[in-house]
């Protein structure tokens, strides 16, 4: 064994060990801190979910003894403010909020996929980069920019090339909507694509499959799970959006017959009304249940999303 | 290239076949028609934004932003407002990053896989979600009644807070996963604890992730109204210029986005460059803040240390 | 099945030396599936013991039981008996100061995103080290222990995840040695290196032998035989045989099957 060389032998060769040095107590303690302090961190998302369902039953529940929910959800008359007989029925808010997110959805979802599918498919590394930039950039406008922009030039566009008297409806919200909505439908898409083995690809190009074919026959289906996530969460956030439709949708209560028709959506109502009732009324709590009926559905539709989420993932 | 293409000339394999001719055609057809849909989305972008910038040009000035509204909010600049959303985004961002991060750290260190941290998981997707609408009537409810802070910046704040949580959740989650596990054994297998881990490996390797989630969300935070409007942020209030200590935290304040949507609808006769004008303003803050943290981001794929 | 060592375990105090780790009856699950099969034996202090046997049989996971890392993976089960010291290792509730008795070294060498002097002083660190000159001689003593410190001792401050290899592994293994442990665990240490590296660095530990005791997993068999006083041959999750190195590799091996691993038949 070639113990001869060794340059420093006191220090290579002891075989005494120094003492092992031991934590001060003050660390252990302060870890132990920090570890609780993060377990409370860890659920707190889950503590704030259940305390907005807390808070914002809270204040619209007592309101619930009174209603007669039938009326609520199935009537359209929603005046709030008569004096006499006010009445609060949301059929015509949950029909207008319908109306604009189905429309805003048909415009957006060919365009989120198609786009998803062109940055996945058919770009460079660097254009996709600058699309990509692009796209986030998009989705950083704010709503209330959307909203004014609705209010300003999208309503005089909508009113020269259809020739109509209101250019704040439907088809102005949908819009806007489906703008602020397509960002989410191409990152979350364009994820699903990209999940997508390339063997399923090569596979495709090696049966002389043209493009076309390998997009709609095989990347589609394949990634279909994660478009339907994408187009859930572009869902999710269409019906749950404020003030841009506040702004464009020219915010009358509303059953639409066609696209050119002003509506209101459940969310404007709030975003409206709630600054003008006295705390504890009637109209007051009413709002705050229109705020609970749209959790649920927000909820039920991101439930949904993460369960087509999860589907790719087991893949 | 088709199988029953006549091997006999071997020139004939570079030549156009009717069959190859249309392939090719589908091809470009399909190229087209996404890249089409991809830039039906890029331009009105540019177009909008050439839009605002052109009719805010002729008030946007130094002046515009280092002024208190006057007449009404018909003149004068937007100095009030603009403190406002600082106040509230700084705020906000104090609350929201610390507890964002520790669940981060929780969610992607400690949390065993199991139904518990399942449904943990399942809140942050759903807190995402929540409309912000309803996020205001919980801030109404919560922090202004129930917690007694009145309409203030504390109470808009903390209602800001809560609704970006997810977002910084997510983020946060994402670049600490981005550290591999290897190195995290390496750490235990020396007897570090988690934390001592977590404290000299996983987070000094992700902060850097860690802040361009944070960065972009200070982007978005700026750019809401509807969980400020009944939480803390009012129409119209007046304070000392050039004082960047303007609010106090039980205050109620101005805020951009709020000003923008008060001038649009509840002014009249307006001056038609100054909605536009605070619009750019307010565009103009959160574009800029999104592309430093995007900037941050491509320089930071530079530099990785392993 | 299991085969027991050739001596009858003896108790812990029935002579002076003591089993420095003693296994009984150890049994791994991951899941349902059952990965170690109740496996028995010990370790003489400074001994080293080669551990050979095919991919997925276990060695790794049995390396992780005695230094608890195991923990760290949610669905594995543990039973049985191992002592480290006398000490039943799955009662400790100071897992730390366990881990710091052993030194682990991973197949892949892992440089941590540190200066080289801090990978190295991570540990001592850790348990609260805070004296500069203490551990400048330590992460100097390290880095000589495991041949590196030649190459690097100009540049301490550059990034550790930047070595070649072969000095990464190297690295690896002045980490594990850096809060003094008395028993060094070796994975398939060679894996990533090149034979020039293997053995300096198994020169490097037949030094080692002389502080600690070291378990060796070794994919290449004469690697063992090189070293190791006894071999273990793992298969499958059981033990085959246990044995002097020079009878597992000589024909006097008692099972078939060590004697068709050694030679290369299978595996």
């Amino acid at each position: 064994m070639a113990n001869a060389v060794r340059e420093t032998p006191d220090t290579v060769a002891s075989t005494r060990r120094t003492p092992r040095p031991r934590r001060g107590n003050l660390g252990i303690l302060g870890e132990r801190v920090i570890e609780v302090l993060i377990h409370l961190c860890g659920i707190s998302a889950m503590i704030f979910v259940f305390a907005i369902f807390f808070f914002v039953f809270r204040e619209g529940a007592p309101i619930l003894r009174k209603l007669d929910l039938g009326r609520f959800f199935f009537t359209q008359t929603w005046y709030p403010t008569s004096l006499n007989t006010p009445r609060y029925g949301v059929g015509a808010l949950i029909i207008g909020t319908f109306s604009v997110t189905v429309l805003a959805m048909l415009i957006a979802v060919p365009f989120g996929i198609g786009a998803a599918v062109f940055l996945s498919e058919f770009c460079g590394k660097k254009m996709k980069e600058t699309l990509k930039i692009t796209i986030e950039l998009l989705a950083a406008i704010p709503s209330v920019v959307w909203g004014f922009i609705g209010l300003t030039v999208l309503n005089g566009v909508i009113q020269k090339v259809f020739n109509v008297q209101v250019g704040l409806n439907v088809l102005n919200a949908a819009i806007l909507l489906a703008l602020m909505s397509v960002p989410i439908m191409v990152s979350i898409g364009e994820d699903a694509l990209k999940a997508v083995p390339d063997s399923y690809r090569e596979a495709g190009i090696a049966l002389g499959c043209t493009k076309w074919q390998l997009i709609w026959r095989l990347l589609l289906p394949a990634a279909k799970n994660g478009l339907l996530a994408a187009v859930l969460l572009g869902v999710g956030r269409a019906v749950g959006e404020t003030m841009a439709v506040l702004m464009a949708t020219g915010h009358s209560v509303n059953i639409p017959h066609s696209i050119f028709d002003s509506v209101r959506t459940l969310t404007a109502t709030i975003a409206a009304e709630l600054g003008e009732t006295a705390e504890g009324s009637d109209h007051y709590r009413v709002l705050f249940l229109i705020g609970i009926l749209l959790f649920t559905m927000t909820f039920l539709v991101n439930l949904l999303a993460d369960f087509a989420v999860k589907g790719i993932r087991k893949k | 290239m088709p199988m029953n293409a006549p091997a006999s000339n071997p020139a004939d394999l570079f030549t156009e076949t009717a069959f190859t001719r249309k392939k090719r055609r589908t091809e470009m057809l399909a190229q087209g028609l996404f890249g089409t849909m991809t830039l039906a989305m890029v331009i009105p972008l540019a177009l909008i934004l050439g839009y605002l910038a052109y009719k805010a040009a002729p008030l946007l000035s130094w002046d515009f932003l280092t002024t208190n509204p006057t007449h009404g909010m018909r003149k004068g600049g937007i100095w009030s407002a603009l403190l406002g959303t600082i106040y509230l985004v700084v705020l906000s961002l104090c609350i929201s990053a610390p507890i964002g991060v520790l669940a981060a750290v929780y969610l992607n260190e400690y949390a065993k896989d199991n139904w518990f941290n399942r449904i943990v998981n399942l809140a942050v997707v759903n807190l995402a979600g929540v409309p912000s609408i309803v996020h205001a009537l919980f801030g109404l409810g919560a922090f202004v009644l129930f917690a007694r802070l009145d309409r203030s910046i504390l109470a808009a704040s903390l209602t800001l807070a809560i609704m970006t949580l997810p977002v910084i959740i997510a983020s946060t989650k994402e670049a600490l996963a981005s550290v591999p596990v290897s190195f995290r054994e390496a750490c235990w297998n020396v007897g570090a604890t988690r934390w001592q881990t977590i404290q000299a490996i996983v987070l000094p390797n992700s902060i850097s992730g860690i802040l361009t989630g944070v960065i972009l969300q200070v982007s978005r935070t700026a750019g809401e109204t509807a969980p400020i409007m009944f939480t803390g942020a009012v129409f119209y209030r007046n304070i000392p210029e050039g004082n960047l200590f303007a609010y106090g935290i039980k205050d109620q304040c101005m805020a951009l986005s709020m000003h923008l949507y008060t001038v649009t609808t509840q002014v009249t006769n307006a001056p038609e460059a100054l909605p536009y004008a605070i619009a750019v303003t307010l565009l103009g803050t959160v574009l800029l803040i999104n592309a430093t943290a995007i900037v941050f981001r491509v320089w930071l794929r530079t530099r990785k240390k392993w | 099945m299991t085969i027991l060592p050739p001596e009858p375990v003896r108790p812990p105090s029935s002579e002076s030396a003591s089993p420095k780790i003693l296994i009984e009856d150890l049994r791994l699950s991951y899941g349902p599936k059952e990965v170690i099969h109740g496996i028995s034996f010990y370790i003489e202090p400074n001994e080293i013991l080669g551990i050979i046997g095919p991919a997925q049989s276990g060695k790794t996971s049995l390396l992780r039981c005695i230094n608890r890392t195991i923990d760290f993976t949610a669905s594995a089960k543990v039973s049985g008996i191992i002592k480290v010291d006398g000490m039943d290792v799955r009662q400790m509730r100071n897992v730390y100061e366990l881990r710091r008795k052993i030194g682990m070294v991973a197949p892949l060498p892992v440089g941590l995103p540190l200066s080289i002097y801090e990978n190295v002083a991570f540990a001592p660190r850790t348990s609260g080290m805070r004296k500069k000159s203490d551990l400048d001689g330590l992460v100097e003593k390290c880095l000589r222990q495991a041949a590196l410190w030649d190459e690097v001792k100009d540049r301490l401050d550059s990034l550790g995840t930047k070595l070649s290899g072969g000095q990464q592994q190297r690295l690896t293994i002045a980490r594990a040695l850096s809060h003094q442990p008395e028993i060094l665990c070796l994975d398939e240490f060679s894996i990533a290196i090149d034979p020039v590296t293997t053995m300096r660095i198994e020169e490097v530990l037949r030094e080692l032998k002389q502080d600690m005791t070291i378990i060796l997993v070794t994919n290449l068999v004469q690697q063992a035989r090189r070293l190791a006083a006894r071999t273990l041959f793992l298969w499958n999750g059981e033990i085959i045989e246990l044995d002097t190195t020079e009878v597992m590799f000589s024909d006097k091996a008692k099972d078939k099957r060590t004697n068709d691993y050694v030679n290369g038949i299978f595996g």
